[in-house]
């Protein structure tokens, strides 16, 4: 089923998060414009007003259960928003489906690894690689009429972006009883394989130890450099945050307490106070 | 960490395509040269539509995760509809071939099926696991229900006089199209995201697969070949009855499915056939048959938990000895 | 007034619905499975009854407890030996464990009792009451009667005692219940008891009423029940009592104004349109996957 485009809507940017200086003159790929959800009378997220440029690496942080993860959810919906407008490349992604934002150009990773466990670390990449493949069903059950040809240009592509991130030999693995970091990169490669125009990942780091944080780190980098998207991450790990994101958001009861640098957000009383609690009078 | 058997499947499609043209062709030779009893003759039909039952299933229950109960209902509904357009095309054309009216029936029946399939599918949509599983039950009592209340098929006594146009050779072509269709759609595209929305719904949703529609691809498929296999099997017996068509029959196609491995294409193709075909050997164990099946649904799923009772199953199923015998044909066969 | 009757015979066969519901909804709302199963203990309990009460020669207080014990012993075994072994394993597993030993039981049965209906002892000797027209008879008495009271009993337990709240709060939360020092194990035998208990008494009445119990007597009413939990709300005890209700009176009127063989379709169509609207049914709660 295509998604029916309708006119692209450019609202006037509410506020911008840091956007790097390439991206200043670029229309942004998503903003979101006073996005909430509500659970049964409880607000998880409020008034969320946020703009990420083209190429731009951005964090999302704030103290556990500050609605990080539901801001994904949302953004990727998985959890349709109570109010407010979600603009992905200027499109309005409001009553889509899961699948139909995935082809808009959105991709994320999960928080708990969310692989295809049974299948292989190829099959895993080739699934990401899903709306690209244009075999049709009498195809499929037939093996013929082009069938070979896409699972070649599929078997190409995918060992390409495992080997972009050293992965290639692990290809005909058991995607689930891969090592838990491979797994967390195979998250990543089958993300990217959905060709997005922007990366959601959802603790990236979490479990790592400070050298696998650290090629992390490298890896993200090289993404947004090599695939010129924008990618969002939600981090606990504050030298990773500080140390590649342009823009920082921090988010605490659902809304946003803080927006900049990294250098301005650590100096953010506001943020410490979120953080650590407010010092005794 | 494990190697998954990747390439080997191809290899692995083969050898289920050769076990099936080898009986296929032993069979044959058996009756030509008068070795085969009548008895035996009249299981090789029950033994494809047995089957192609079982397989059509294993896509269900295998590939895309999901229990149906239904599956004897799709079963119906093609056998049904074949019956009818075989008696009417008897009555208003009877020069038609059984060579064309035959499959024409077939192809009916699969389509018909796959269209009731699909509707259930619309249906159970938002659902899954216990209670999809009872929502295809109730389907099945429902349409069990309306066929017997209905004129055209026969009402409670049955549809009469469809014509024995099945043979074992048209079914033998139904077992190789249903495992033809099916191993290709396992490494294809389409059967990429099944199994995707079977090992992990919201991520595969996420990478952009539309679960709706592959549900229903499923669903009408495996509806398809199940209808498919009702036609085969109405063609058989000339009479069919409602009462066929009842949840028992159903657990008894998810028994197949089960003794085979659930997921495993050949081990679906040895079940089926060794339940048309074992009850009817061992006569003294009909009155058993109904306790074997449910012991052998509890320990095979116990034995999905239990490591000493894996090993006790790969040790004594039938399936497995069937395998292993096979297995060593073929190992004999290499070293000559 | 024949449509009171009527209506009166539906409340007595929904109560028994109702009685067989509340067994499904406890154990899905704690063990998180279906026990298909949970039919055929009714049948069960049924034929202790006929052989308590023909072959033991036993009182009908007597026959009914011996029944219950059976029953709970059964519940209880089946819970050790088929479905603890399969706790964490895939729901798909457990459900097809659950389809075998429903068929076990079934196939036991036929073996030891034979396929043709046994007569079921007349246990209830209750005089039917008159009310003007309208005449009730004492197995519907009886029925409302005991459902009734079984019903404000359950509810005051799982309310009230230490042993409801442990349950309650493994139906919300296993493993936090197990972190506060409750005993999940315990907890779902004691579920299975209790479940089995109220199934071997809806079988009583079951017997009672229909005056015949044969080996698959119990897996229709099993499934309408089933179908009852889900109507009220699976996982809901108030919602097992009102779906119960609400379906025993839905079939009687079917039969009686619109058509005995198509009754159970109209059953299931119920089920089938209830998961269409609303698939939390009347009063059940919604249960989001955590992303």
């Amino acid at each position: 089923m295509a998604v029916k485009a309708p006119d692209r809507i450019m609202v006037p940017l509410p506020s911008h998060s840091i956007v790097p200086i390439e991206d200043m003159h670029k229309p942004p790929v998503l903003q979101t414009h006073q996005l909430g959800i509500d659970f049964g009378g409880l607000t998880a997220v409020n008034n969320l007003n946020l703009a990420i440029g083209p190429t731009e690496i951005c964090g999302l942080i704030g103290p556990n259960g500050a609605g990080k993860t539901t801001v994904f959810n949302l953004l990727t919906n998985v959890y349709q928003p109570t109010r407010g407008t979600i603009l992905l490349d200027g499109y309005d992604t409001k009553g889509k489906s899961c699948d139909q934002v995935s082809k808009m150009g959105i991709a994320r990773t999960f928080q708990n690894i969310r692989l295809f466990g049974k299948m292989s670390v190829m099959d895993n990449v080739k699934i990401g690689m899903h709306n690209q493949l244009h075999t049709n069903f009498v195809s499929s059950i037939t093996h013929g009429f082009g069938y070979k040809q896409t699972e070649k240009q599929a078997y190409d592509k995918a060992k390409e972006l495992l080997d972009f991130f050293g992965m290639a030999d692990l290809r005909h693995h058991e995607a689930g009883s891969l090592p838990y970091g491979a797994q967390r990169r195979l998250e990543i490669v089958r993300a990217l394989a959905t060709n997005p125009h922007i990366l959601l990942l959802d603790e990236p780091a979490a479990g790592m130890n400070p050298s696998e944080t650290a090629e992390l780190m490298e890896n993200i980098r090289r993404i947004r450099d090599e695939f010129q998207i924008a990618i969002m991450l939600i981090e606990h790990d504050m030298n990773l945050v500080m140390g590649i994101c342009e823009g920082i958001c921090v988010l605490n009861y659902g809304e946003i307490i803080a927006k900049g640098t990294p250098a301005e957000i650590k100096a953010n009383p506001k943020v410490i106070e979120a953080y650590l609690g407010k010092k005794a009078e | 960490m494990k190697k998954t058997k990747l390439r080997k499947s191809t290899v692995n499609n083969l050898i289920t395509y050769a076990i099936v043209a080898l009986f296929y062709i032993v069979v044959t030779v058996m009756v030509a040269t008068g070795n085969a009893t009548r008895h035996m003759q009249s299981l090789l039909v029950p033994i494809c539509v047995n089957v192609t039952l079982a397989v059509s299933l294993n896509l269900v229950i295998g590939f895309l995760g999901e229990l149906s109960l239904g599956h004897a209902a799709f079963m119906s509904i093609g056998a049904y509809t074949g019956g009818l357009l075989s008696i009417f095309m008897k009555n208003m054309f009877p020069n038609l071939p059984v060579m064309v009216r035959f499959p024409l029936s077939m192809l009916a029946g699969g389509i018909v099926g796959a269209m009731f399939g699909a509707l259930v599918c619309v249906v159970v949509l938002r659902l899954k696991g216990d209670y999809l599983a009872i929502v295809t039950l109730a389907f099945g009592e429902i349409l069990r229900s309306i066929i017997i209340n209905l004129d055209f098929t026969g009402g409670p006594s049955g549809l009469k006089g469809v014509p024995q146009d099945a043979s074992f050779t048209y079914g033998i072509i139904l077992v190789f199209l249903t495992l033809f269709v099916i191993n290709n759609l396992a490494k294809s595209k389409h059967g990429r995201a099944i199994q995707a929305l079977r090992d992990n719904t919201i991520a595969a949703t996420s990478v952009g697969i539309n679960a709706t529609k592959y549900k229903l691809m499923v669903f009408a498929l495996a509806a398809f070949f199940a209808g498919m296999a009702g036609v085969l099997y109405s063609h058989n017996y000339s009479i069919i009855n409602a009462g066929t068509f009842d949840y028992n029959k159903s657990i008894e196609i998810l028994v197949m499915v089960v003794l085979g491995g659930i997921g495993s294409v050949r081990g679906s193709v040895i079940a089926g056939a060794l339940i048309a075909v074992i009850p009817e050997m061992l006569r003294s164990l009909q009155d058993y048959r109904m306790l074997i099946y449910a012991i052998v649904l509890i320990v095979m799923m116990l034995g999905t938990s239990n490591e000493k009772l894996k090993l006790l199953i790969a040790k004594y199923s039938p399936v497995q000895f069937v395998k292993n015998t096979l297995a060593a044909k073929k190992v004999k066969k290499e070293e000559k | 007034m024949n449509f009171l009757s009527n209506l009166i015979s539906g409340l007595s066969l929904g109560s028994i619905y109702a009685l067989i519901a509340l067994g499904y909804t406890m154990v899905y709302g704690i063990a998180k499975m279906l026990n298909f199963a949970h039919g055929d203990v009714i049948m069960v309990g049924a034929f202790t009854v006929i052989v308590a009460a023909n072959s033991m020669g036993l009182p009908v207080v007597a026959c009914v407890g011996l029944s219950v014990i059976v029953c709970v012993v059964m519940g209880v075994l089946i819970e050790r030996i088929a479905y603890k072994p399969l706790r964490s394993s895939p729901p798909l597993s457990v459900l097809i464990t659950a389809i075998g030993v429903s068929y076990f039981l079934q196939s036991l049965a036929l073996l030891i009792f034979g396929s043709t209906q046994k007569s079921f002892p007349k246990i209830i000797t209750m005089e039917p009451m008159h009310f003007g027209e309208l005449t009730i008879n004492g197995e519907s008495i009886m029925t409302l009667a005991v459902t009734f009271v079984i019903m404000i009993g359950l509810t005051l337990f799982i309310n009230k005692t230490k042993i409801g709240k442990a349950m309650r709060a493994v139906s919300e939360d296993r493993d936090a219940a197990e972190l506060m020092g409750i005993s999940v194990n315990r907890t779902i035998t004691i579920t299975f008891a209790i479940g089995s208990a109220l199934a071997s008494v809806a079988g009583v009445f079951f017997g009672a009423t229909y005056g015949f119990i044969g080996p698959y007597s119990g897996s229709m009413p099993g499934i309408k029940a089933f179908v009852a939990a889900v109507f009220g709300g699976i996982g809901s005890i108030p919602g097992a009592m009102l779906g119960g209700i609400l379906l025993g009176v839905i079939e009687n009127l079917a039969k009686a104004y619109i058509s005995t063989e198509l009754s159970d379709a109209i059953v299931f169509g119920v089920l089938v349109l209830v998961l269409c609207l609303k698939p939390t049914g009347l009063l059940g709660k919604k249960i989001n996957e955590k992303v």
